[in-house]
């Protein structure tokens, strides 16, 4: 039963990983990326995240791939790629290092093979992720906010235009 | 039931397009996009094996990448749109100011 929504959810998650890679125009790696996320979060309901998934769902469809979109759309004049190749072996080497690389994971993911665990109903929920995050994890979240504050004010700082009097010096 | 492998496998190949994705595109905004998919990758194994031990560790540990990735991506567009208003592109290979 499972099976049946596994593998076309993989299916698609490796169709738009492909996607993502091989398009020519930022705006389809972009589609293809949301189409690999919102696989993900379909995989993430199979394996009882439920809170996950709907934070993927929330968080990367809806926040980062909008950002994506915004600054593809910002900078659509000239932002594809040359032909010039500054590196001519660099893209042979990559296939060939990211195959033994692929299978080198292969093998240790293949090589994990326990039973899953049982688990209980409320596995996953906000609740029992919200319990972990405030008891064990506390620390570790007040900190996730500073990060986010940090966020905040680098992007505030790199969008801001530089004055028009001080010229543009920095560049 | 799905056994774990196969979400790991699934795992395994994502990561390796993203890394392919990394090494052979210049355009910097989908180099970005392929360092969202190994990011995207790294959470369904953190998801699977908090399925697979029972423990709910490995989704708060998500919850942490989410949050990393989230600043990431704000940080690494806002310096793409500052690279191109100053350069007029954003293809990598034309940014080699610290070049030896």
């Amino acid at each position: 039963m499972e099976w049946a929504v596994f593998v076309p959810t993989a299916a698609l998650a490796l169709a738009g990983g492909v996607g993502v890679i091989a398009a020519r125009q930022p705006v389809h790696s972009a589609l293809a990326l949301l189409m690999v996320l919102a696989s993900l979060a379909v995989s993430y309901l199979l394996l009882a995240a439920q809170f996950i998934a709907v934070l993927q769902v929330i968080i990367y469809a809806g926040a980062i791939v909008v950002l994506f979109l915004f600054v593809i759309m910002l900078l659509h004049a000239r932002s594809g790629e040359g032909p010039r190749e500054k590196l001519p072996r660099q893209r042979a080497e990559a296939y060939v290092f990211a195959a033994l690389y692929l299978g080198v994971l292969l093998a240790a993911a293949l090589g994990a093979a326990a039973p899953l665990a049982s688990i209980a109903a409320e596995f996953g929920t906000a609740q029992q992720v919200g319990e972990s995050l405030f008891t064990t994890y506390l620390l570790p979240f007040e900190l996730a906010s500073v990060i986010l504050l940090v966020g905040i004010v680098a992007a505030t700082v790199l969008g801001r235009r530089p004055p028009e009097h001080a010229g543009r010096g920095k560049g | 039931m799905v056994p774990a492998p196969a979400y790991l496998a699934l795992s395994a190949v994502l990561f390796t397009l993203g890394a392919v994705g990394v090494l052979v595109r210049r355009n910097a905004l989908i180099i970005f996009m392929a360092v969202e998919l190994m990011l995207n990758s790294v959470n369904l194994a953190f998801v699977t094996f908090a399925r697979q031990h029972g423990s709910i560790d490995g989704q708060v540990a998500v919850f942490f990448v989410l949050v990393v990735a989230a600043v990431e991506v704000v940080v690494g567009l806002a310096l793409i749109v500052d690279i191109f208003r100053s350069r007029e592109t954003v293809d990598i290979d034309d940014v080699d100011l610290l070049r030896g």
